[in-house]
């Protein structure tokens, strides 16, 4: 008798195999593929007992609270994009820029060429920088709050850390936002900072609201020993420096060209 | 006159609810309240949206958890599929199901996630293995754990380890296939279109993913069941 593959058995236990029936025929008289297709089966069944984790019953309603924000008022339909006004009118306007940029060109001064280019760009990551630092204070205060909570009395048998629950939840968001910004700009550096604090605050945010002194201190030593306090730190101060490098030079007078002329 | 309004709080169990849900009925109005649903936020009613992700939003991120192995990754691929489909449901056939539309939208994305999660783990020093090991005996992740029960004590953690380490070996398309096919009940043609691939290849990839994770674990299987069939198991 001609055993079925691996291959087969597989197909027919997925139930994606051509030949279902003809190999249920073959298993009913073959006890070595039947042995076969039960260790296969075994494993599946092994991997069948890895759980998922609860999101909790009330998940839907936090996806929404979390994605709403950044919804936009109405989504398009597909024929609406085509019809839009801005859309047949995008030739006639790309056409009159273009004439309008070259007859500004020829008549304008030369300047440094790619001036507003570079201007716009600095500007944009001015705005993030900020945006970041911003975030990142914000992160490293709660962080640090939460590294020094402790029971106010020794007896105390639960610590309410609600307040930094929330802090969490909400700073989770922004860092999503910024951590994605920072790659598709293609700043891994920033991108792995910002990676490593969401696990540390999407641990605090699905944190209970009160734990206990014990529990308490393994997310005080997790903070610790993942070093996020201080690479938040790192990095804050690398983007204070960038935000100086980016801000934009001082209005050059003509003493100061004439002095600068001199060297 | 005044019409009716449709329920749209009906639930669903999944985005292979043609095969989970035990009433075609159901499974019907299911889909009909998903229709709705879709055809009032494209008129500009976004508390129809919100029923949509409220009633997905538990499959998607069962479906992400597997994909991506943590929960980090499956939070942000269940928001970044629900803000995609939102930004794309202009694009949405009425006819087909928004479940399942949804879920394909998630898939890819765990995708991408993945394959940028694999960029980062090699750019840095650490590695992910040494970061799924610390969860095992990361206190943190106890934090919300309740009291051990006499079959959690009796579990096997290294089964459980292998496992984890078993699905993460296998590359992103072997995974997804596996994931959509073993444990969600997707069709082939459906994670053919997620893997952007032939009928016949996906049958293949989901072969190679079972294949490759009989190796890594029937010994370890065939272990403990004979240390269970010996009253041995600890």
């Amino acid at each position: 008798m001609k055993h079925r593959t691996e291959e087969e058995l597989i197909a027919y236990r997925e139930g994606v195999a051509e030949q279902s029936a003809v190999i249920s025929e073959h298993l009913a008289a073959c006890e070595e593929c039947r042995a076969e297709l039960e260790r296969i089966e075994a494993v599946l069944a092994a991997l069948d007992t890895l759980p998922v984790p609860d999101p909790g019953a009330d998940y839907g309603r936090r996806v929404w609270r979390a994605i709403a924000p950044r919804l936009a008022e109405k989504p398009v339909r597909w024929w609406q994009v085509w019809m839009e006004p801005w859309r047949l009118a995008a030739p006639g306007a790309v056409v009159a820029l273009i004439i309008a940029a070259f007859v500004l060109g020829r008549m304008m001064p030369r300047r440094g060429e790619g001036d507003n280019v570079a201007n716009k760009e600095q500007v944009r990551e001015r705005v993030l920088v900020v945006a970041v630092g911003e975030h990142l204070g914000h992160s490293e205060r709660m962080l640090v709050e939460l590294s020094n909570a402790a029971p106010n009395d020794p007896a105390q048998k639960q610590v309410n850390i609600s307040a930094e629950q929330r802090r969490a939840e909400d700073l989770l968001e922004e860092n999503r936002l910024y951590r994605q910004t920072a790659l598709r700009d293609g700043d891994a550096g920033l991108a792995s900072v910002l990676d490593e604090l969401e696990r540390v605050l999407l641990d605090v945010a699905h944190s209970p609201e009160e734990v206990t002194p014990a529990q308490l201190e393994a997310i005080q030593k997790k903070i610790e020993r993942r070093g996020i306090l201080f690479k938040v730190r790192v990095v804050n101060k690398e983007l204070q420096q960038r935000q100086e490098a980016t801000k934009p030079a001082p209005a050059q007078n003509e003493s100061t060209k004439r002095e600068r002329n001199k060297v | 006159m005044i019409r009716a309004k449709p329920d749209l709080t009906a639930s669903l169990e999944s985005c292979l609810m043609n095969r989970m849900q035990p009433s075609v009925a159901s499974t019907q109005a299911i889909a009909e309240s998903d229709a709705i649903a879709v055809e009032r936020t494209l008129a500009g009613d976004r508390d129809a949206y919100r029923v949509l992700v409220e009633r997905h939003s538990r499959n998607v991120f069962r479906l992400a958890y597997r994909m991506t192995g943590n929960r980090h990754d499956a939070e942000e691929v269940v928001q970044e599929a629900f803000l995609r489909g939102y930004q794309k449901l202009g694009q949405f056939a009425a006819r087909s199901n928004f479940g399942t539309w949804v879920y394909r939208i998630a898939a890819n994305y765990a995708i991408d996630r993945m394959r940028q999660r694999q960029k980062e783990e090699t750019r840095r020093e650490t590695p992910r293995a040494e970061d799924r090991d610390g969860m095992e005996n990361d206190p943190m992740n106890r934090v919300k754990d309740e009291a051990p029960t006499p079959e959690r004590l009796t579990q096997s953690v290294e089964l459980r380890k292998q496992m984890e380490q078993a699905l993460a070996a296998l590359s992103d398309a072997e995974r997804t296939a596996f994931v959509m096919r073993h444990w969600e009940g997707c069709g082939i043609e459906e994670i053919a279109v997620v893997l952007k691939s032939s009928s016949n290849a996906t049958k293949n990839t989901v072969f190679r993913a079972v294949q490759k994770l009989r190796r890594a674990l029937q010994p370890l299987v065939e272990t403990r069941a004979q240390a269970r069939a010996m009253g041995t198991e600890l």
